[in-house]
């Protein structure tokens, strides 16, 4: 099993961090990982992204063109992702501040209204876990327990307190993602 | 009698300094640098800490320093000598760590390392020849040569509205809270060498008593470079070197005078 | 027992550095490495092991403070990125003319100039081709991994006292900034004092006890001394090619065209490779893990093997003389690369395989 991911949205969305959780997740059933942000200027307020891979074989390149799935959170990263998903390949969304949604065919699109779930549970941080569990309910590369082992060795010991609440965002996620159903053109 | 007879140790009246080696030294005759080497050295031999002593040599008249004096000696780039010491005091704390620069390694191309080495308040000596000008490299013109001094690069004397002033180093140094000892020395006479050597007594004692950084200026000649007899240039030195860098402490015990 | 951590490159090797032993760290920040003095500095080292951290006011200072701690034998090492190895650089030589063992690690951005922050290979002239002034080489080993930034300290250092000769860590802004898995080594002891002047207390300036004084000098005044020394330095590189060369060889059996890449490159071109041989193309990749010593004797053999080999780089073609060299123009050698910090992809690299290479 190799699964090539890209995870893209504003610096301070958890975008980062998510993919560090992701990874440490792997590590905990011994698979392979690699995360490879972008960094420098972005990191500040613009864009982050992060290509993340976990494998059952030893990771060639950390750097990579086409994805087996996108996790978008901003429209700069729609545009400039969309076309990186391999045909077959997953894109999940956010639709909240997207105004141009995705068109491609070739591939599988869904959303997770991750955004106002996080407000509804009172609690922003916790964006990026929902997102997180919607990925997971689609592709179950990771088991809950691995990841949660993995949130207990991303987070320093005094927010281990905020685990539940993490598990019950990842909860949210796997409840909440639907596929995009893409609206047919109405010809005039 | 012949030479072999006046040298007999009952006739011996001074001795060579223990920890100075047979090495004959390479700077002119008249030039300051073998009194100061001299004085260092007897220090290090009357403390009883020449195997707990580690010198840095710059660049310049004295990079060959090593050849002189009998004890461990690493040789810096130039100007980098403070950041060697700082490394050594560092990994070894219990060690005796001093530099010996001059002034164009220690006050132009080393400006850098010389204020921050003293701003971190470094466990060392630094010993800084000034003697206004570039020795080794055939009598260009230093950061301290003075107003009107007429220097291989400065050949109509220095302008300071082009060439800037004389830089009192030695005053810029003590005003930084890490520098415990500032004294300004020459060692053209007996009296001034004794005084010298008490000021470099006191700057070793500092780092045995681990106080920080001790600077001790050095106000030299250089008659080659000056175009002077020896003798000259010690009277020049007083009467135009002294106005513009006057001797004596400036801080002592962390105090400004 | 050994850890199993996720870490950043730089942050692994600033690890490993602990514990290894290092006595001491000077340097000073700079993008895509500041992560190795900012971890130094958030754990302590001192506390943990005696290790010395200290932020230079400069690189230039850093680079003489190794100098410094270098000259006494102590274990000593900095990191940076191009801009700041080129202010090293008169440092380095030094190092290398006064026969002093250091580790010097560069995360390389692109250039020239103060260039981009991006990742880069294009220091490869500077790390293998001198750099600083004089005779000299530096022992380049370029890590492909977090697992070698943290693995390639120690061994760095144990070349570095093998040779009493500064050794380079060239990595980039790829490898020092992404995560991975990596193995931690277990905390070797720090030399005491009296094992340190035990072991290289024949060389080292630790006060003159109970032997004549040392020196560390790269100054010989007189021609023929300082000729002497030159032989000295290049009898050890001829000894780092003979006993230390380091090269991996990936599906190199078979192949009709060959890839030759280093650190970050290697990894993106694995990758290609394993596209090509999905398409039925006999790709084989070469990766030198020591650019100084390089695999001159490797390539050549290959190239009674291969159709063509293609030079891949994160710059505008520097490695690829050396393997024009090594394979005496045996067989066509192109170059392709992406710079400016741009990245090259797996499928860019394989695609630049067949247009350049298979035609």
């Amino acid at each position: 099993m190799t699964e090539e991911i890209i995870i893209a949205g504003f610096g301070g969305q958890g975008v980062l961090s998510m993919g560090k959780i992701l990874a440490y997740s792997g590590i905990m059933q011994n698979q392979e990982v690699s995360w490879m942000p972008s960094y420098g200027p972005e990191m500040r307020g613009g864009t982050a992204n992060v290509t993340v891979i976990l494998s059952d074989e030893r990771i060639s390149s950390p750097y990579l063109k086409l994805f087996d799935t996108a996790i978008i959170l901003n429209q700069q990263s729609m545009d400039k992702f969309e076309n990186t998903v391999k045909p077959g390949g997953i894109l999940i969304y956010d639709p909240n501040g997207i105004s141009v949604h995705p068109v491609r065919k070739d591939i599988k699109i869904f959303q997770v209204e991750a955004t106002k779930l996080a407000a509804e549970m009172g609690n922003k941080k916790i964006f990026n876990m929902i997102i997180l569990g919607g990925f997971l309910k689609e592709k179950p590369i990771v088991k809950l327990e691995n990841v949660i082992e993995g949130l207990k060795k991303s987070l320093s010991e005094r927010y281990h307190f905020l685990i539940p609440l993490n598990e019950e965002a990842i909860n949210k996620g796997m409840e909440s993602i639907t596929p995009y159903k893409m609206k047919e053109k109405v010809i005039e | 009698m012949d030479i072999a007879d006046i040298i007999k140790p009952q006739n011996q009246v001074f001795c060579k300094t223990k920890l100075m080696t047979d090495t004959a030294l390479s700077y002119c005759p008249g030039c300051g640098h073998g009194t100061a080497h001299n004085l260092t050295m007897e220090v290090v031999d009357e403390m009883g800490i020449s195997e707990e002593t580690i010198g840095v040599a710059p660049v310049g008249c004295s990079v060959l320093a090593y050849d002189f004096m009998n004890i461990d000696i690493t040789q810096a780039a130039h100007g980098r000598a403070p950041a060697v010491a700082t490394a050594i005091a560092r990994t070894w704390p219990e060690k005796y760590v001093f530099t010996y620069q001059g002034d164009g390694d220690l006050a132009a191309i080393g400006t850098a390392e010389t204020i921050h080495a003293c701003n971190r308040g470094e466990n060392i000596v630094i010993i800084f020849v000034n003697n206004g000008i570039y020795g080794m490299t055939g009598g260009q013109m230093a950061p301290t040569t003075l107003e009107g001094m007429v220097s291989s690069t400065s050949p109509y004397g220095r302008e300071i509205k082009s060439m800037g002033s004389p830089l009192k180093m030695t005053e810029l140094v003590a005003n930084l809270p890490g520098v415990y000892y500032v004294t300004r020395q020459s060692v053209h006479t007996h009296k001034h060498a004794r005084k010298a050597k008490k000021a470099i007594q006191k700057a070793f004692e500092n780092t045995r008593l681990k106080k920080g950084l001790s600077f001790v200026e050095i106000v030299s000649n250089c008659n080659s470079g000056w175009k002077m007899t020896p003798n000259e240039s010690n009277i020049w030195m007083e009467e135009h070197m002294f106005p513009y860098f006057p001797l004596g402490d400036i801080k002592v015990d962390g105090i400004l005078k | 027992m050994s850890e199993l951590k996720l870490m950043k490159g730089n942050e692994a090797l600033a690890e490993a550095a602990i514990r290894a032993g290092a006595d001491a760290y000077f340097g000073y920040p700079i993008t895509p490495q500041s992560e190795v003095i900012e971890y130094l500095m958030t754990e302590q080292p001192e506390k943990r092991t005696g290790m010395v951290v200290l932020q230079a006011e400069s690189e230039i200072a850093a680079i003489n403070m190794v100098y410094g701690a270098a000259s006494t034998g102590k274990k000593v090492l900095t990191s940076s990125s191009s801009p700041g190895i080129s202010l090293k650089l008169e440092g380095i030589s030094y190092l290398a003319g006064a026969e002093l063992p250091a580790v010097i690690v560069n995360v390389v951005r692109g250039g020239p100039g103060l260039g981009t922050i991006q990742p880069s290979q294009a220091d490869y002239f500077q790390s293998v081709k001198g750099g600083g002034h004089g005779d000299y080489k530096l022992y380049v080993l370029a890590p492909a991994s977090v697992q070698e930034m943290s693995d390639f300290v120690e061994d760095a250092f144990d070349i570095a006292f093998k040779y009493r000769a500064p050794v380079l860590i060239l990595s980039d802004g790829l490898i020092g900034q992404m995560m991975e898995k990596v193995q931690l080594k277990d905390q070797k002891p720090r030399l005491t004092d009296e094992q340190l002047i035990e072991k290289n207390g024949s060389w080292a300036v630790t006060g003159r006890k109970n032997r004549e004084r040392n020196i560390i000098t790269s100054l010989d005044l007189e021609s023929e001394k300082m000729e002497k020394r030159v032989h000295r330095l290049m009898k050890k590189y001829e000894q780092m090619e003979k006993e230390d060369l380091r090269y991996e060889k990936i599906l190199c059996d078979d192949a009709e065209y060959l890839i030759v890449a280093y650190g970050s490159s290697a990894r993106i071109s694995q990758k290609a490779v394993e596209l090509a041989r999905k398409k039925g193309i006999k790709a084989g990749l070469l990766r030198p893990i020591t650019l100084f010593p390089y695999p001159k004797q490797q390539l050549l053999e290959l190239a009674d093997q291969v159709k063509g080999i293609l030079s891949v780089e994160l710059n505008a073609g520097q490695m690829i003389e050396d393997v024009q060299l090594s394979v005496q123009f045996k067989v066509p050698v192109e170059h392709f690369g992406r710079t400016g910090g741009i990245i090259h992809t797996p499928e860019e690299v394989l695609e630049a395989l067949e247009q350049k290479i298979i035609k």
